[in-house]
């Protein structure tokens, strides 16, 4: 028996390392633990690719892991096994996690510092490199993917119903009014959807609107933090949400990144669509038969201080410690590809994510990409349109990718009858907060 | 407990045979098992790096919390429907196929292949079936004035992973169901219809009491399945969403320990459960000693 | 039959009927899903009859894979799922029947002690010890490996239930005879008890390659190299897929080919399954 299971495992073993290293020997190979499915998935293992042919010293090996959370738990549990990759993709939200465990986490700076890698931390843009420094100043992650919500609209929609095609909707009572010619005109069964409620519809709808989650800075000024989602703007932005629903203006996509919202705006049953500026790829390769227009995150005019401006989101990678000394000399020195201005505009330009350092910005702008491709500078206007306040740099809470869930939860609830708007957001505040009470006590 | 009345003498033998079992099962389960009791006493963070022992906090935790609470609620209701669904119907279609002569092979050749099936796949076929946007049958509901939304509908979400697992596990009551009515003596049956009984009042005086102990056997097994095997359909399917209205037990331990990372909730979460299959395995070996013995 | 009643027969046939529609519904719409090009599936509703790509998607799953969805050549997770499930179904037999046969055929200190921690595992999934289980098999340096993906799976008792249910059904006087023609007790289990046991080792076979081969949570836990993913659990893998659709035809092709293995496996060797499954559990 024990022989015939040996030949399986193998005969199976050696199937799998054909199939899988068809790099030189030598080479040290570098584990690089990522989210990136779909389309951007093949970009990246072309960015990878590019960088494996450009040396052979090193060879990067990325593996897809499936959604962010699964990701960043991958990795952490591979870390207690021992088996941890050096790169791991991390979304902005796991950052508070990973800023606490300071005994796993190799900071960017230092890294960069020891490998004596050329690293300029002021090439790259404060809006996005704030997000991911200690409270020095220093870059504890390298910024990879970074993108923020905007508007996407069905130009072909609004033209039946009788709207300006260039006009996007500016204002939440504008998405409101537009929404209601469309379904009364029948151009389209629903006015809007939209990705990820917790992300657009809650923190950045905070953000836009000048508006606080947090208490210390959001959680930036320590583990001390509480919660403070129950302002008065989100509660009327849920009560909206709640009786758009109802009427039929707004169709919820599902929970985490809300993956029934995007087939609802490229079957054109709902004109307009929020989603990470990375969705453009998606939605470009998806709008078949219609025009996409493009514009900023809606706001209620009547607030003070709207529009601030929008937070990032996407993710960072972050180096774990444990591997062997030579592998964090090929990060370091794949890092420095990765932020090359041209790795960078071409990452930028063809996924939607914003580029994360000035010279990739201006490269894009040199060659004339924004001029020739309406819509793709949106995001980064957004994000940069004011100084960020304290509530608009970010957040950072532990345990923040359970808040996130507790979000979702909620605002099903909401959806569902169960709950108010204001009972919802003071739940969902009690129940991150206990969490936020786990992480610090885990932590300190 | 059952042994032969003849013996073999040997001192050493008996220990080598065993050998190979009582090891894996000390590395893979016992071993493991304490694991969870001392986890379930700490507080980790979730790299590792710091520890402290706490004594049976998580436990109280895992008590005063709601969401646990609803989770053994869900559980409850999950488990029971899916138990009396797919027994009852196991039931209906050996009853049906009972009545059959010629055509019984074929139906139970065509009724018995779902077995094969791996849980997360049959989630994975009802997940598209009921996709609220593409699926067929939300299209057809929609016809009927009813607006079928699983994201967001508790009740439509429970509905779904109670189908889902419910048609998984049909060809198995279904098999045993055949099973026991063959057993059952045809004269019986046939006596009590020349006493005028109809096939109802047959069923029910004769041939339901003969089938309890299958169904009590069944009754057991499947609320085993319901409660621990469906992990793959919820995994694959609604992920305990929304608000947390599918979200059982033993997806809520994977959910708390691995994506959470809350491992001393989740220990004790293991340990809660290790002792209700435990609870459950008692109660079906006693049932199983007593039917051997007679 | 008992008498004749055409009506209740007739009730019965659509009662089988309507029973068939149930289990064949979902794998014919998976089915149609699989011979369908993307467009399909826009809007709903999804198509209910074959569309002409089938040779195309499947070929292209064989071919290339869905590499961007972290999934490698289905040919190589088909292996691998295969593997899995011999290993299980071939080790789990392998350790039951030694241990059955000692726990029936002996007595010997700590018997009652040895017949518990075996039996304590009957009906416990590994889904519910997860988290320590996978740091043992961490510990071991098991994760990556078939035999960390196969290994702790032998680790339940259902097996050796099931022989020591069969060996209490063997005649006594079997044994006698043979203990009087001075067989040793391994002499009888080679050459008595063994041939006895085949059509319940091979029907046993054929549930354990089922129970290997749908194993799922376990093995998306503990790999982590594409090159260990199972079929089962890389259908998870191209399901969620990032700020993008499911690619649904490659997916349902990919689940039918995850379920055809057991099911032919199931449909032809079903005397042996249903009696294996029946006359052995109870």
């Amino acid at each position: 028996m024990s022989t015939i299971v040996n030949w399986i495992g193998g005969a199976a073993t050696m199937a799998a390392a054909t199939l899988l290293s068809s790099a030189a020997f030598a080479a040290t190979e570098i584990q690089w633990w990522h989210a990136m499915g779909g389309e951007l998935g093949a970009k990246l293992e072309e960015i990878v690719a590019g960088y494996n042919a450009s040396q052979d010293e090193y060879k990067v090996v990325p593996v897809y892991k499936g959604t962010y959370p699964e990701t960043m738990t991958a990795a952490i549990t591979a870390f207690r096994a021992g088996e941890q990759p050096a790169i791991v993709q991390v979304f902005e939200v796991g950052t508070g996690t990973m800023m606490a465990a300071r005994g796993a986490v190799y900071p960017v700076y230092q890294l960069m510092k020891d490998a004596g890698a050329d690293f300029d931390q002021k090439a790259f843009l404060p809006a996005v490199v704030g997000y991911y420094t200690d409270t020095d100043g220093n870059m504890l992650s390298m910024p990879f993917n970074s993108s923020t919500p905007i508007l996407y609209y069905n130009k072909d929609v609004f033209e039946k119903a009788g709207l300006d095609p260039e006009k996007a909707p500016e204002t939440w009572s504008d998405v409101e009014e537009f929404s209601k010619k469309i379904i009364d005109s029948g151009a389209a069964k629903c006015g809007f959807t939209t990705g990820w409620i917790s992300w657009v519809q809650l923190e950045n709808l905070s953000a836009w609107h000048n508006q606080s989650i947090g208490t210390l800075e959001n959680g930036f000024g320590g583990l001390d933090t509480e919660l403070t989602f129950d302002g008065p703007v989100q509660e009327r932005h849920w009560e909206n949400l709640k009786k758009w629903q109802d009427s039929g203006v707004f169709e919820y996509g599902g929970p985490v990144g809300g993956n029934d919202a995007a087939p609802k705006f490229y079957s054109q049953e709902c004109a307009i669509y929020m989603n990470s500026s990375a969705s453009r790829a998606g939605v470009m390769a998806n709008a078949k038969g219609f025009e996409v227009g493009f514009g900023m995150l809606p706001y209620y005019a009547d607030v003070d201080g709207a529009p601030q401006n929008s937070i990032i989101g996407g993710a960072t990678l972050w180096v774990l410690k444990g591997r062997e000394e030579a592998e964090y000399k090929g990060v370091a020195e794949f890092f420095s590809y990765l932020s090359s201005p041209e790795v960078q505009a071409d990452w930028h330009q063809f996924s939607g994510y914003l580029p994360i350092t000035e010279a990739a910005y201006e490269l894009g702008k040199e060659q004339g990409y924004y001029a020739k491709n309406p819509g793709t500078d949106v995001g980064i206007k957004q994000i940069t349109l004011n100084p960020p306040t304290a509530n608009s740099k970010g957040l950072r809470f532990g345990n923040y990718v359970q808040i996130r869930n507790i979000i979702d939860e909620e605002f099903q609830a909401l959806l569902s009858g169960q709950k108010t708007a204001r009972e919802a957001l003071q739940s969902l505040d009690q129940r991150g907060n206990e969490l936020i009470r786990e992480f610090q006590a885990a932590n300190s | 407990m059952q042994t032969k009345r003849a013996i073999f003498a040997s001192r050493v033998l008996p220990y080598w045979l065993l050998a190979p079992q009582l090891a894996v099962t000390l590395v893979f389960f016992l071993w493991p098992a304490a694991q969870a009791v001392r986890q379930s006493f700490l507080r980790e963070d979730a790299f590792g790096l710091k520890t402290s022992f706490v004594w049976l906090e998580n436990y109280t935790r895992l008590f005063h919390d709601p969401n646990y609470l609803n989770s053994l609620k869900v559980t409850v209701v999950f488990a029971a429907s899916v138990t009396l669904l797919s027994v009852a119907l196991g039931l209906l279609f050996a009853l049906a196929v009972d009545r059959m002569i010629a055509s019984s092979r074929l139906y139970t050749t065509l009724l018995v292949w779902p077995y094969a099936v791996a849980p997360a796949v049959a989630g994975v076929l009802w997940w598209f079936m009921f996709n609220p946007t593409l699926g067929v049958i939300p299209y057809v509901l929609e016809g009927l004035g009813y607006d079928w939304n699983h994201l967001l509908s508790p009740t439509d979400a429970m509905i779904l992973v109670v189908a889902a697992s419910t048609w998984k596990q049909i060809s198995y009551n279904f098999l045993f169901f055949v099973a026991g009515l063959q057993a059952i003596p045809r004269a019986l049956g046939e006596a009590a219809a020349i006493d005028g009984a109809g096939p109802v009042k047959r069923f029910f005086s004769i041939t339901f009491p003969l089938l309890s102990p299958t169904t009590f056997f069944l009754m057991v097994v499947n609320t085993v399945y319901a409660m621990f095997d469906t992990f793959p359909v919820i995994h694959a399917t609604t992920e305990g969403n929304p608000a947390q209205s599918t979200n059982i037990l033993v997806y809520k331990v994977y959910v708390d320990g691995f994506l959470g990372l809350n491992l001393g909730s989740s220990a004790a979460q293991s340990v809660v459960l290790m002792a209700i299959v435990i609870a459950l395995t008692v109660i079906q070996f006693r049932y199983i000693e007593r039917r051997v013995e007679y | 039959m008992v008498e004749n009643r055409p009506l209740l027969t007739l009730a019965a046939h659509l009662v089988l009927i309507g029973g068939l529609v149930l289990v064949v519904f979902p794998v014919w719409l998976a089915f149609v899903a699989s011979t369908h090009g993307p467009a399909a599936f826009m809007a709903a509703p999804v198509p209910l009859l074959p569309g002409p790509d089938l040779v195309k998607n499947y070929g292209a799953l064989i071919a290339s894979g869905v590499s961007t969805s972290g999934a490698p050549p289905i040919g190589l997770m088909l292996w691998n799922s295969l593997a899995m499930a011999l290993m299980i179904s071939i080790g789990k037999i392998a350790i039951s029947v030694p241990s059955a046969f000692a726990i029936v055929y002996f007595r010997f200190p700590f018997r009652m002690l040895a017949f518990w921690a075996i039996f304590i595992t009957l009906m416990l999934p590994v889904e519910v010890r997860i988290v320590p289980t996978f740091k043992v098999v961490a510990d071991l340096g098991m994760l990556n490996s078939y035999a960390g993906l196969a290994v702790p799976l032998i680790a339940s008792a259902t097996a050796t239930f099931l022989f020591r249910q069969f060996f209490l059904t063997v005649p006594d006087e079997l044994m006698e005879a043979a203990r009087v023609d001075g067989a040793g007790p391994m002499k009888f289990f080679r050459d008595i008890l063994l041939p006895l046991s085949r059509t319940n080792i091979a029907a046993l076979f054929v549930i354990l390659f089922i129970y290997g081969w749908n194993q799922y949570i376990w093995p998306l836990l503990i790999t982590t190299d594409p090159g260990y993913y199972t079929i089962v659990m890389g259908i998870k893998r191209m399901v969620d897929v990032a700020d993008a659709r499911p690619q649904w035809h490659l997916v349902m092709a990919t689940a039918i080919l995850a379920m055809l293995p057991p099911v032919v496996v199931v449909v032809a060797m079903q005397r042996l399954f249903v009696r294996g499954l029946v006359e052995t559990e109870k």
